[in-house]
Order: C-alpha cells, then sequence, then structure tokens
C-alpha cells in the first residue's frame, strides 16, 4: 500500500515563509484560478510551492554529513569517534586503524541501511511525481503532465480510478449536479465512498471547452493538517460563495464511481493535507531500553573507574621508576617521553588516562545499538509474519509499525482498552426500539445471555459467543430486529401508528448515507455503522431509502392514506452534522406535502433537553426503555422530530448559511451555536437499541490476560449501563466480584443543581472523595480474601477523582481492583488517563482502539495497539502495533512480548557480560605490566572481538531464543508476570550478569598465566612469551563467552548452532589466516598457532579446564537456582519435558 | 468480522484494493517453519538427571586428566638455582650495584649444582628474571620490526626511541630498548670437571628466525653510545643467527619470565654434581630483580608445572562433589516437577495475580 508508506514519513519540511502568510493557522492563500498571467503577477508576491514532493530524508549532496550527525548524536559513537581520533596520537596502546575499524564497520552498516531505506523512498517519489494527468493548458485544451509540473491554479481533469495529484477544488463531475464519489482508504483508511458535491454554480462546467472563459480566485485557509475540514471562498462573476470540505478532493484519494471530474489545483505537493499529515509514527523508547542506556552510563563509569585506577598506580609506579633500589633501568626512564617521564609522573599518569580509556573502550559495547536494531526489525518481521494474528475475514495481519517496543509487550502491566470496534466489532445491529413509548423488538442481547449463563454455570465452560447462537437465521447484516408488531407492514396496525411512521422516516432520512443499487436491491455506504443500520432497518420496515441528490432524498414507502407503496421525494434543504460534541445529527427537509420538518437523532441526554413542552409525552417510558436497553448492553439513541413555519425557517436560514461562509478560526463553533438554535422544541418519537457484537474470543482473551495478571480498564463513551453489560459480556466482571460504582447523579447533587457554581463544585468534590474513601476502606478490608473488586466510574465524576488532588487516592484503589470501566469518557479524558496511570503505577500500559477518538490515548501510552477494523485507520496510523481483532492481543502480549522481552533482555545483559569478560583480562593484564597500558592481545584481535567473534551468537539469542513454545506461554499465561515484575532485566540480573562477566575474566586471566607461564609451554622445551599467552587467553574468553551463551539457550536449532559453533571455530581460522599474514603487519601474531599452539598439548588442556572453570560459578549457580529455588518459567519448562 | 452476514456488499474485497488484481495478493502471511519460529529445535533443560549427568560427566572426564598432567609434570625433573646473590662477593654486597656497574670487579662466580634425579636428554637451560617488566608499554613497542627483517630499513627506527639512533645520528641496529637490554649472563658448564656442551642452536622460534629476523641484517652500531645497556653482539654475524636476541625479543608476558638459554644433550645422572660458571653481567640489582639458573627435562605437557593437573583435579572433584550432593538432595527430597506449590510466587500469596 503505498498510501500506508505515505503516511509514514517525517513531517515535511516547514514550509517557506511566503507560503504561510498570515502564520500557521492563517487564512491567506489565494488561488487565480485557470489564469496564469493573474498568477505571474501573483507570483511576484507569493509563490506556491509545486507539486513535487520529495519524501526522501537525504540527497546526495547532504547524505554522508547529514547521516554521519545522526550517527554521531549516540553518545556511545561520539566516545568511539573520539577515541579514533585520540587513537593516532603517540597516546594510542595499540594501531588506530584497529580502533577505528569497529567504529568504520558499525556506523557503515547503519549509514548503509539508511541509504538502502532512503533509496527507496526516493524510487517511489520519482513514480508519483512522474505520474500523469490532464491539465488545461493555455491552447485551450487538456494535455497530459506529470504531477510534478502541477500549479496552484491549474485547472485539472480527473478520470474514474485515478489518483487526485494534489488537492482539488471539486468543478464539476461527469454527473450534472456535480457530485462525484471518492475512496479516501490512503487517507484515513476507510473504504468506504464518500460522496463530494460541487458549488452549483460551477456544476455546469461539464466539458473540455467550457474552461475557455472560466476564471475565478479562492481565498483559503493555509495549508494544514486537517483532513475533514476546509475553509475558503470562491469570487466568481463579482460573486461570493463559501466552500466547504463538501468540495476539496484530496491528494492520494481515489476517484470512484465517476467518469470524470474537473477541479482545481488548491494545495500542491507538501502543502497538501496529506502531506502535511504525514509524520513519523511515534517515537517511542521501552523501559528496557532506557534502563539499558543508564547501564552504559554505568560501563562508562566502570571505564572511568579502572581507566582511573590504572593511572593512580601508574603515576606512583612511573614516580618510582627512577628511585633507588628500584631503578628500571631497561626503560631508560632518564630519557623517557612526557607518556613515561617519572619526573612528570602526574602528567604522565594524565596521558595514561587517555590511553586507558582507548584500551578499555572494548567495555562499551559499541555494536550493542546496531545489534540491537537488527534483532528488532527481525523480531517485528516474526510478529508480522505471524499467521496465527493474520485476520481472515478483513485479510489484515499484524504489523508491527515500529519496532522499538516490542520487549515492552511482555512486560505490560495495564491494557486501557476502548470498547466500540475494539472489544465490539462495530458492526451495529438494530435489536430493539421504543416508539411512541412502547418497545419494540423480541431478540436477546449477547450482555443478556452471558449474564444469565454466569448465574449458571461457570464461565470457563462459556462457549465461544461469537454468532449464530441465536434460533433466527439473520440474512440482512445490520438488522436483527424481530417483532411482529412492526414488520411486514403490520405497523400500520399499531395504536400510534403515524408516531411509527414519522420514526422510521426520520431513520430513513436523517443521515448522511449513500445508497448504492444494484440491480433490484439497494444497499448502503455509511459513514458510521449505525447510520447503516438505522438505514437498513427503515428499508427493511418498507421505508426505502434509493436515491439522494444533492437537494433530495428519495423513498419508497407506504402511504398510510392510499395504501400502497409510492415513491416520495423530500427536498433536503440543510444537513446539521454529527459531531462527536453536538452528539446529534439533523437534517431540514420540505415534503411533497410542503411542510417543512427538522428530524433528528442524538444521544438521550442531548435530546430530551431539547424537547419541547408537548413533545415530552413519552418522555418517562422512553426512558425506562432506554436504562433497559442500556442494560442489556444496547446503544441508545432519541429520536425526534419538530416542524418549522416557513418564516422561522427563512430567518434561521440566512443565519446559518452566514455563519457558514465565515472564513475565521472560530468558524466551527459559529455553524454549532448557529445549528444550536434551530434544535429545540422538538417532538420526541421514540429510542433505538443497537447492538455491538462483541468480538470473537474477547471474553476468552480477556480471561487470558486476566489470568495473566494484567490489570484491564476499559474507556468508554458508552452510558455506565452499556458499559457494565459489555463488562460483563466480556467477562471483565464477574458476578463474584464487588462492584465499586463511582457516580454523580446521585439525588443529593440534582438538590444542589441550583446553587452556586462553587458551591456544586465543592459538594461534588467532597462526594467523590467520599465515595473513594468508602471504597478504599471496603478494599483494604478484604485483603488477603480472595474478593476482587471492579471500579466502575463515569466521565463527570472521573473530571474530579482526576484533578483537585484526588488522583492519587483514585488511581491508587483503581490500581487495587481488578478491572476497572470508565464510561461517559471524552477522548481527551482518555489520554488523561493513560497518563496519569503510567505516572502513577509507573509500569508499562499498553492502549488499545480503533477510532480517532482513541489516538490521543494511544500515543499517551507506552505502547499503542490500533485495531485495523471498520473506523478507518486513524487509529492505526498512530498506533505501535496494529492488530485486526481484539483476540490477537493475547498471542501480540503473552507470545511476542514474552519472547521478546526475555530476548533483548537477555541479549542486552549477555552483551554486557562479553564486553566485561573481555575488558576485565585486559585489565588484570594490564595491572600486571606496570600500568603501562599494554594490551594483553594483538591489536586485531580487539577489534575483532565485538565485530566477528561473539556478534552473532548473541543475534541468535535475540531473535531465536524461545524458553517455552507459543502454546505453554499461552497455557501458563502467568508466565506474563515476569515480564511485569521485570526479572529478567531486574538491576540485580544485570549485575549479577556484569559481576559473571568480571568472575570470568579473572578466572581465565589467573588460570592461563598459572598454567602456561614460566616452564616449557611445549616438549622442546619453549617458553610462552606474550604472545602465546594472549593467543591462549583470547582463545579462552572466545569460548567461555561463546559457551556461556550456549548455556543460557534454551533453544537450538541448526542457526544457533551455526552462530555459536561458528563463531568459535572462525577464531581458529582468523587465527591461521592472520598468521599468514608478514610480521609486520601480525606482529606478535605471526604463525602463532600452527607453530607454537597446535602441537602443544598445554595449549589445549588448559582451554578445556579454563573454559570449564570459567563457566562453573554460573552453571552451579544455575543449577542450583533451577533445583532449589525455581523460578516459574523454569517449572513450567520442566514441567514440559516431564510431560512429554 | 462476521462470517454470518454476507449480504451487503460492503467493499470488503476486491473492490478496494487496486481493481486490476483483485484478490489475488492476499496479505496473508506465508508458511514458514522459520517465519513461524517453529524450525526444529532441541531445547536443554535442567532437569535434575541432565544437571547431575553434565557434573558427572566433567568429573569423568577431569579427573583422569588431571591425574595425567600431574604424572607428566612431576616425571619433570627440575633444578632452579638463584644466583644473583650468591654470585657477588659477600664484602661487595653492601652495594650490589656498585659491583655489577664497576667494570673492574670479576664477575665470573662458579656454582655447583646436583641432580636429584635422573635427567634425560635434552636438558633445556633457561635463565629466570623477576621483577622484570618485559610487558611494559615502553619497553614492549621499543623495537622495529622492519629493520630487523630487511636490510634495507636500516633508517626505520622511529619507534625504537630511546635506543634509536648514536649520539652522532646513525642509526643502531638492533634499535630499540629490548634489544639494548639484552640479556648477557653467561653459563659454562662441566660435569666431573668435563666440559657440558650447551647447544645454542635451535632456541628461537624458526618463524622468527626465517621471518622476523633478516639473514643479511648484521648488527650495527649495537651498545656504541654512553649507556651499555646489556649484551653486545657479534657484528659478524646476522641477526637471523642471533638466537639469544631473537629469544631475549620475543617479550615474556608478566614480570617473572624464564628464557631458553640452550640445550645440554646428554643425560644426567642422579647426583652428579654440576659445575656452572656464571659470568654475571646483567645488572637486575638495580631494580631488585632475581636472577636464577634453571634446568629442566620436559615431558609431553612441557616443562614442570602442577597447576595445570590440580587444576584439572580441583574441578573434576568439585563437579563430582556438586553431583553426588545433587543427586543425595534428589533422593532424600524428590520433587514433583513443575510442581506449582514450589513457585516464588506461590509462596508469596499477596503477588499472585487475581485469581479467577
Amino acid at each position: 500500500m503505498a498510501g500506508e508508506r505515505r503516511w509514514r514519513r517525517r513531517p515535511p519540511p516547514p514550509p517557506p515563509a511566503s507560503s504561510s502568510g498570515g502564520g500557521a493557522g492563517g487564512y491567506s492563500r489565494v488561488v487565480h484560478c485557470n489564469d496564469a498571467a493573474a498568477a505571474a503577477a501573483g507570483a511576484a508576491r507569493v509563490v506556491y510551492r509545486g507539486n513535487e514532493v520529495a519524501t526522501t530524508k537525504y540527497t546526495v549532496a547532504n547524505f554522508v554529513p547529514k547521516s554521519l550527525f545522526e550517527q554521531f548524536r549516540r553518545a556511545a559513537n561520539v566516545f568511539f569517534l573520539a577515541v579514533a581520533c585520540v587513537s593516532f596520537s603517540p597516546l594510542a596502546p595499540y594501531r588506530a586503524v584497529s580502533i577505528l575499524l569497529p567504529l568504520v564497520v558499525v556506523v557503515g552498516a547503519t549509514m548503509a541501511k539508511e541509504a538502502v531505506e532512503d533509496w527507496r523512498r526516493k524510487q517511489q517519489d520519482i513514480e508519483v511525481n512522474n505520474r500523469k494527468v490532464k491539465v488545461y493548458n493555455e491552447a485551450n485544451s487538456f494535455h497530459e503532465t506529470e504531477w510534478k509540473r502541477l500549479r496552484v491554479g491549474d485547472v485539472v481533469k480527473v478520470e474514474k480510478d485515478e489518483f487526485f495529484p494534489a488537492d482539488l477544488l471539486l468543478l464539476s463531475s461527469s454527473y450534472e449536479d456535480g457530485i462525484c464519489y471518492v475512496e479516501t482508504m490512503n487517507l484515513d483508511g476507510e473504504t468506504n465512498l464518500k460522496r463530494k458535491q460541487s458549488l452549483q454554480i460551477t456544476s455546469s462546467l461539464t466539458n473540455d471547452q467550457s474552461f475557455q472563459k472560466f476564471k475565478a480566485l479562492i481565498k483559503c485557509e493555509d495549508p494544514n493538517d486537517k483532513l475533514y475540514s476546509f475553509i475558503g471562498t470562491m469570487y466568481f462573476n463579482g460573486v461570493q460563495y463559501p466552500l466547504s470540505p463538501q468540495q476539496i478532493l484530496l491528494r492520494d484519494s481515489k476517484l470512484r464511481n465517476t467518469q470524470y471530474v474537473y477541479g482545481i489545483v488548491i494545495f500542491t505537493g507538501h502543502d497538501t493535507k496529506v502531506m502535511q499529515n504525514a509524520m513519523d509514527p511515534p517515537s517511542k523508547r521501552s523501559n528496557v531500553e532506557r534502563r539499558m542506556d543508564k547501564i552504559i552510563y554505568l560501563l562508562f563509569t566502570i571505564l572511568v573507574v579502572i581507566a582511573s585506577i590504572g593511572s593512580i598506580f601508574f603515576g606512583i609506579k612511573t614516580k618510582g621508576e627512577m628511585s633507588e633500589g628500584n631503578y628500571m633501568w631497561y626503560l631508560r626512564p632518564d630519557k623517557s617521553s612526557i607518556f613515561f617521564d617519572p619526573r612528570r609522573a602526574g602528567l604522565a599518569a594524565f596521558c595514561h588516562f587517555l590511553t586507558s580509556l582507548m584500551l578499555y573502550g572494548c567495555l562499551i559495547p559499541i555494536s550493542l545499538y546496531i545489534s540491537i536494531e537488527i534483532v528488532k526489525v527481525l523480531q517485528s518481521t516474526f510478529i508480522n509474519q505471524d499467521q496465527k494474528m493474520y485476520c481472515e475475514e478483513s485479510d489484515k495481519p499484524a504489523r508491527a509499525r515500529t519496532s522499538n517496543l516490542n520487549e515492552e509487550l511482555g512486560q505490560v502491566h495495564t491494557i486501557l482498552s476502548d470498547k466500540t470496534g475494539t472489544l465490539t466489532c462495530n458492526s451495529m445491529e438494530f435489536v430493539k426500539c421504543s416508539i411512541g413509548g412502547v418497545a419494540y423488538g423480541s431478540g436477546s442481547t449477547e450482555a443478556e445471555k452471558s449474564y444469565r449463563k454466569d448465574k449458571e454455570i461457570n464461565y470457563f465452560e462459556l462457549k465461544p459467543l461469537s454468532s449464530g447462537f441465536n434460533g433466527y437465521e439473520r440474512l440482512v447484516k445490520g438488522f436483527n430486529f424481530y417483532d411482529d408488531r412492526l414488520m411486514n407492514g403490520q405497523w400500520v396496525k399499531e395504536p400510534h401508528s403515524e408516531t411509527v411512521q414519522m420514526f422510521f422516516r426520520v431513520l430513513a432520512i436523517c443521515h448522511t448515507a449513500i445508497p448504492v443499487v444494484e440491480s433490484k436491491s439497494v444497499s448502503y455506504e455509511a459513514e458510521s455503522p449505525d447510520e447503516a443500520a438505522f438505514v437498513t432497518t427503515a428499508r427493511e420496515l418498507g421505508f426505502e431509502f434509493f436515491q439522494r441528490t444533492q437537494m433530495s432524498i428519495s423513498l419508497h414507502e407506504f402511504d398510510l392514506k392510499i395504501g400502497r407503496k409510492v415513491i416520495r421525494t423530500y427536498k433536503l434543504l440543510n444537513i446539521l452534522e454529527f459531531s462527536s460534541a453536538r452528539k446529534r445529527m439533523s437534517v431540514i427537509v420540505r415534503t411533497e406535502e410542503d411542510e417543512l420538518l427538522l428530524f433528528c437523532k442524538g444521544a438521550d441526554g442531548v435530546i430530551f433537553e431539547k424537547l419541547s413542552k408537548d413533545g415530552q409525552v413519552f418522555e418517562a417510558e422512553t426512558k425506562c426503555h432506554i436504562n433497559e436497553y442500556s442494560e442489556a448492553g444496547l446503544r441508545t439513541l432519541a429520536v425526534a422530530y419538530r416542524k418549522l413555519t416557513e418564516e422561522e425557517y427563512r430567518i434561521w436560514n440566512e443565519e446559518f448559511l452566514a455563519a457558514k461562509s465565515s472564513v475565521n478560526a472560530d468558524h466551527d463553533m459559529i455553524v454549532d451555536e448557529a445549528a444550536e438554535k434551530i434544535e429545540k422544541d422538538l417532538i420526541l418519537l421514540g429510542a433505538t437499541g443497537v447492538e455491538d457484537r462483541l468480538q470473537k474470543g474477547v471474553p476468552e482473551c480477556i480471561n487470558k490476560l486476566a489470568e495473566a495478571g494484567i490489570k484491564i480498564w476499559i474507556l468508554t463513551g458508552d452510558k455506565l449501563e452499556t458499559a457494565v453489560n459489555i463488562g460483563f459480556a466480556c467477562h471483565l466482571l464477574r458476578k463474584e466480584m464487588k462492584n465499586i460504582v463511582i457516580k454523580l447523579d446521585t439525588p443529593e447533587i440534582s438538590v444542589l443543581k441550583d446553587g452556586d457554581k462553587e458551591a456544586i463544585k465543592m459538594a461534588i468534590n467532597e462526594r467523590i472523595a467520599n465515595q473513594i474513601r468508602e471504597a478504599q476502606s471496603q478494599v483494604s478490608s478484604s485483603k488477603g480474601s480472595s474478593v476482587s473488586f471492579a471500579l466502575i466510574i463515569d466521565g463527570n465524576s472521573l473530571a474530579y477523582a482526576l484533578s483537585s488532588g484526588l488522583e492519587n487516592s483514585f488511581l491508587d484503589l483503581a490500581v487495587d481492583c481488578a478491572s476497572v470501566i470508565c464510561c461517559r469518557i471524552s477522548p481527551k479524558q482518555k489520554a488523561l488517563v493513560t497518563r496519569l496511570v503510567k505516572r502513577r503505577t509507573r509500569k508499562t500500559t499498553l492502549a488499545i482502539g480503533d477510532g480517532a477518538n482513541d489516538v490521543g490515548m494511544l500515543q499517551e501510552a507506552d505502547i499503542g495497539v490500533g485495531i485495523s477494523g471498520v473506523e478507518g485507520m486513524q487509529a492505526v496510523m498512530s498506533s505501535d502495533f496494529a492488530i485486526a481483532q481484539f483476540r490477537f492481543l493475547e498471542r501480540l502480549l503473552l507470545v511476542h512480548g514474552h519472547w521478546c522481552y526475555r530476548r533483548i533482555a537477555a541479549m542486552i545483559c549477555y552483551f554486557f557480560y562479553k564486553n566485561l569478560a573481555f575488558g576485565f583480562t585486559l585489565f588484570w593484564f594490564e595491572a600486571h605490566a606496570l600500568f603501562s597500558a599494554q594490551p594483553a592481545y594483538n591489536d586485531w584481535y580487539i577489534s575483532f572481538y565485538n565485530v566477528a567473534f561473539t556478534s552473532l551468537p548473541v543475534m541468535a539469542l535475540g531473535v531465536f531464543d524461545k524458553d517455552v513454545s507459543s502454546a505453554i506461554c499461552l497455557k501458563f499465561p502467568s508466565l506474563h508476570q515476569d515480564g511485569i515484575r521485570n526479572i529478567f532485566f531486574s538491576w540485580p540480573r544485570i549485575l549479577g550478569w556484569m559481576l559473571n562477566g568480571i568472575i570470568t575474566a579473572t578466572i581465565i586471566y589467573y588460570f592461563t598465566t598459572n598454567a602456561i607461564l614460566d616452564q616449557a609451554f611445549r616438549s622442546d622445551g619453549r617458553v610462552a612469551g606474550s604472545e602465546l599467552l594472549g593467543a591462549t587467553m583470547y582463545t579462552c574468553v572466545v569460548w567461555a563467552v561463546n559457551c556461556q551463551l550456549a548455556l543460557y539457550l534454551s533453544y537450538f536449532t541448526w542457526i544457533q548452532h551455526l552462530l555459536i559453533w561458528g563463531s568459535i571455530f572462525f577464531w581458529y581460522i582468523f587465527l591461521v589466516i592472520y598468521g599468514f599474514f608478514p610480521p609486520t603487519i601480525s606482529t606478535t601474531a605471526y604463525r602463532v598457532f600452527l607453530e607454537a599452539c597446535v602441537s602443544s598439548p598445554l595449549y589445549w588442556l588448559s582451554s578445556l579446564f579454563i573454559v570449564v572453570a570459567a563457566l562453573l560459578p554460573y552453571f552451579s549457580y544455575l543449577t542450583f537456582q533451577t533445583m532449589f529455588f525455581p523460578k516459574y518459567h523454569h517449572s513450567i519448562q520442566r514441567a514440559k519435558t516431564g510431560d512429554s | 468480522m462476521n462470517p454470518s452476514s454476507s449480504s451487503t456488499p460492503r467493499r470488503s474485497d476486491g473492490a478496494t484494493r487496486d481493481s486490476s488484481n483483485p484478490r489475488k495478493n492476499s496479505n496473508k502471511p506465508k508458511y514458514s517453519r522459520f517465519t513461524q519460529q517453529e524450525l526444529p529445535a532441541c531445547k536443554p533443560i535442567l532437569t535434575p538427571a541432565w544437571v547431575i549427568t553434565a557434573y558427572m560427566l566433567v568429573a569423568v572426564v577431569f579427573i583422569p586428566i588431571g591425574l595425567a598432567s600431574l604424572s607428566a609434570s612431576e616425571s619433570v625433573v627440575e633444578i632452579v638455582d638463584r644466583y644473583d646473590v650468591e654470585c657477588i662477593p659477600e664484602h661487595l654486597r653492601v652495594d650490589k650495584v656498585a659491583y655489577i656497574r664497576s667494570s673492574e670487579t670479576k664477575k665470573t662466580c662458579t656454582r655447583s649444582l646436583s641432580v636429584p634425579k635422573h635427567m634425560k636428554a635434552p636438558v633445556y637451560v633457561y635463565y629466570q628474571l623477576d621483577n622484570f617488566y618485559q610487558n611494559h608499554r615502553r619497553y614492549v613497542k621499543s623495537r622495529s620490526d622492519k629493520q630487523l627483517r630487511y636490510k634495507s630499513k636500516e633508517h626505520d627506527t622511529s619507534s625504537c626511541d630511546p635506543e634509536s639512533t648514536t649520539s652522532n645520528g646513525s642509526p643502531i641496529t638492533p634499535c630499540g630498548l629490548i634489544a639494548w637490554s639484552l640479556f648477557n649472563d653467561t653459563y659454562k658448564f662441566s660435569l666431573a670437571a668435563k666440559a657440558l656442551d650447551v647447544n645454542k642452536k635451535n632456541i628461537a622460534w624458526k618463524s622468527d628466525k626465517d621471518h622476523k629476523f633478516g639473514r643479511d641484517v648484521y648488527p650495527k652500531n649495537f651498545q656504541s653510545g654512553g649507556l651499555i645497556g646489556g649484551g653486545k653482539l657479534d657484528a659478524s654475524i646476522p641477526l637471523s643467527e642471533q638466537e639469544d636476541l631473537i629469544v631475549w625479543m620475543r617479550t615474556a608476558a608478566l614480570p617473572t619470565f624464564r628464557k631458553l638459554y640452550g640445550k645440554i644433550e646428554a643425560d644426567l645422572e642422579p647426583d652428579d654434581k654440576l659445575t656452572v660458571v656464571i659470568e654475571n653481567n646483567y645488572n637486575t640489582y638495580s631494580f631488585g630483580g632475581k636472577k636464577k639458573l634453571v634446568l629442566s627435562t620436559t615431558s609431553w605437557i612441557g616443562g614442570k608445572n602442577d597447576f595445570v593437573g590440580i587444576a584439572y583435579l580441583t574441578i573434576g572433584g568439585l563437579c563430582l562433589f556438586l553431583a553426588i550432593g545433587f543427586a543425595v538432595l534428589h533422593l532424600l527430597c524428590p520433587r514433583n516437577l513443575g510442581d506449582p506449590s514450589y513457585l516464588s510466587w506461590n509462596r508469596d500469596a499477596a503477588a499472585r495475580p487475581t485469581k479467577l
């Protein structure tokens, strides 16, 4: 998907000052349409960018400096660069080139990776920039040109199934009324068609010739990233026309179901909304990585400490070189350079300090970052490739959008979940309705069933509650309504038949869906699944919506008077659109009888406030039904209408139009205010109950996650009752749990309603505080018993609980509860709750959601998981991981999370181990060489250590190691506790590994020197010099660290074998090959292996016992632990072998 | 999401993708054992049996090796004689440095060694220095490999400071501190008044002779400066034949080291009295170093060193002990594998995740 790629990019460079004019959020853009001359004149003042896009990070010219700069922002790399620079001075303990090599390899590898990635981007840019589009030119005809040549103000013609080359203003289309359909898959992932409509005045420009005289001027907002808003005005023939998002065709969306459209280019290239939106996936760092930084600092400290100790001793020793009885004449202290001058021992010590930093540079694992990066990318590939996280129905595999957080998945402590579309399918089914105070609909909901079942049987034996469990065979998606009183035209016989008629009319008319007529049947493209369910229901009950034009909506409906089906057309006057702030939508129509009607549907609370005195006839019954529906886990909406007088409408319409054409930042607010003025004195018709089915496998998944000890919070905008019922349905709430409910609408508070605001606030605050305190005492009194608690809180109370000093006690309470449900919560509160939980618990939080309203939460949480479901891709775009269904979370966390966490933690620990094991042998040797910073090994041994002999096995650990199989991970979810408690990356463990490294180094050094030194090394009487000590010791180190890894690994495939034994073998190969280099290059390593080592039994015997001795401390610790103090994973591993 | 509902033509299939290739390229990840992380593998797990076997195995392998090495080491006969103090006439021992520096004093000294056991030829003769830092960085670096190897690189002495050139600027061959401080004590052996030949051929590594020291490079300006360090070299013999120098220039790893002096290619019988005439020239008195003369035979394991054998025996014994210990403990209190009641957090009830 090219579109997705384009989203993932870095933010575009800030627009040049000239194009932003009035600054961000200004309204200064002027577009001269089809008017090259005026544009040229305008160009003198303002130049808009061309349509060419460049999404590459680097250019050929700046690649080297820029990528180098990126590289050297890492502390470790800077250190190595500094060391490399100093290494050209005489301070260097060994040759500069061997210091430089690891740095060059590491930096080179990273740069190569960058270059390849950027090259791919470049290719895609070239492809996109050279796509063809038809542009109107001076010759008064349309000709093809490349996208990159487009200019602001050009008129372009886009044909069916082509992408729009830039943000266009729709002028006209192949349809008479200037409508067209677009698919915005690449922008927001939504697959439904969206209807766009040109201004009426331009819709007549329907052929190529009509543009000869067409000139217009558009003033509009400056480039911004809001995909769903556009504010502008068109000046055409001296008249001003307001523009809206309805007329804007966005780049990267596609023309569908329309032969062609004409449009004016408004935003080009990086000014387009999609490019303005482009950004990197949020950059988050995992806990492990943050701790890793600390360890690196710790290693730096160790480095400095060792170097300082060495320098101090060196200073003292150097000073003593000249003293009586200790005059080391063979060093010529009287003629030494400043680095060794006994007369200036202080200075020499300082120089030695610098030298030591270089010598012990191998303590800092230079290849750690790149190794971890590679490992994580491979881990992500495994996540992406996991067939068990692939959703057949939507054809979507899991996607790790960032590889930074793999190991964080294994440490999740709290999950904050959205409800709609996340736990549920977000495919709505119309189940029940209440019309005129009478409840209709006999189906029962999942929540009701689950609740009933819960009482009878143990929840463990519950069958999957997915689909097809009710007796009816559901034939129509979105419709699950059975009531003989209404179906098959029987509604006519109901007492309130007029109300029923009006009710379904509202459902059939008050929406923004588009009918798709195929042969005889009609289906609908709707922006929200609720609407689709409503329109479908209306159709099934005989109010078939089949045509929508810009000005009208047509239905097939039953006429009460004539007694048969007729076509009725409603003139559509205004649509007052739905927004989450308004929580309602209305349309104003003129019927064939010339009646003016306003149809409104919306959240019950909002609608009930706006009822007229005589519109409240059924309010009590309806409220009662709404409560019932909510308890049954249904989403409810209230439906109402009102009649308007001509006069009233005319006055309001003028006001509304004025509001709509206002061009300023408060535009939306002004429009909302205007809309509110007509949405009043409504007459209540009834309410709907729509069921959102739980996704497949959700209760089982939640069970597993709860077993794993993960706390699950549901943050939903639903009503308390609905939320509680969904909670029961998905087993988040269980019968035996004690529910603590904190809510506001208790009687005392309604009494207070008339008091002044401050007093109310205080009183509410006091109440919430009391509730929290009570709950806390309840929880603490039952501590130790098996009672678990569930906390349910609504949005209003939450607002108080999270402010005014209550948040800590609230969060403590919440953390003590097994499950928490927050209902009636706004997107902003979702993010706020997430942040507070993260901050208070200091544990890893994971947010999962599917909609635009979850974006804040996903970005705030340590890990954001987006569900790539029906509600578009916005959540996915801002997430770190994308999965198709909630149930995959179980596998993502318990299997991949567990593995990745263990792998990364072990890998980092091992990295430090191997570097310390190596570094300390150097230290011990130096300590026995008068701290003169003489390396124990040949230069190239040292530089190859991290790069060649120990780099690949540790990657095998990071990529492939598995302590237990995926089946066991899922069978014993409590394994996840290891991650939550961070036992694999706790400080004791890290320090333990470091200590192990030091012990290994000490054993290797002392055993080697004692074993092979002084006496004859071989039977021919020759003795071992420093070159043989170096080779033997290095052999032991390579063996020991690789065998240590082999001991640690719990999963051996041929890859591990190849890499581990291959690395060791490679050391010998290296030694042989290097030994054949001329002595001036190989120096002490010249023929050392073939000539001296191979034929010496002492060499082989020593390496054997030294390696075993070096491994013995760890191994005996490990065996003691597993035999007598096993950790959970040990037992499970053992249990498994016991079985098999 | 809901398999049973398929009547609405919601564009969930072909239409969403490019109409040119409908449904052809499913996004389903391809199956391979690699990507699904299901490669055949062995999963070693520390079961008691496995642990005990591992320890036993180590013990079984190590103890015999230890015994063999120890006996090899025991079979080596070694005579060590420290002579640095003894070789100074008693009245001069007050100021040893002055004694060694003085050109007047007589440096020859005679030592007598008795052979404890039969020593089979060849008997290797070593000198052992103590507190001599041949591994000091300044010392190690002070040589020129190129100069030693190639005649044409005679002037390549930059790394040899402060012993690179004579006071008049002509290069010293071989240059550097290592060569300059060449050990120059000599030993002459005689057994029952009969001189014992010390074979000084073939004491250096072959690769050194062939490839590190040039056949056409002759000592030049050596030890001709103001301060004489150690031994002098015969300027008529090429460096590749100067085996004492070659041995000396393979720097030792630690401040106490032995270097091969030569070989006595005759068996020495028990209670043989060896007379050694030592030219005690080398100054270790300035820095308090010791000098020892070592005669040693070798076995397959090399010289006399019990460390390897003892280490093998210790490790083997330790492993045996651990194996037995574990076995006994395992028999005394056998534990059900994977018994959850042993789990750390089951003992710690509060930490247990919510009981479901």
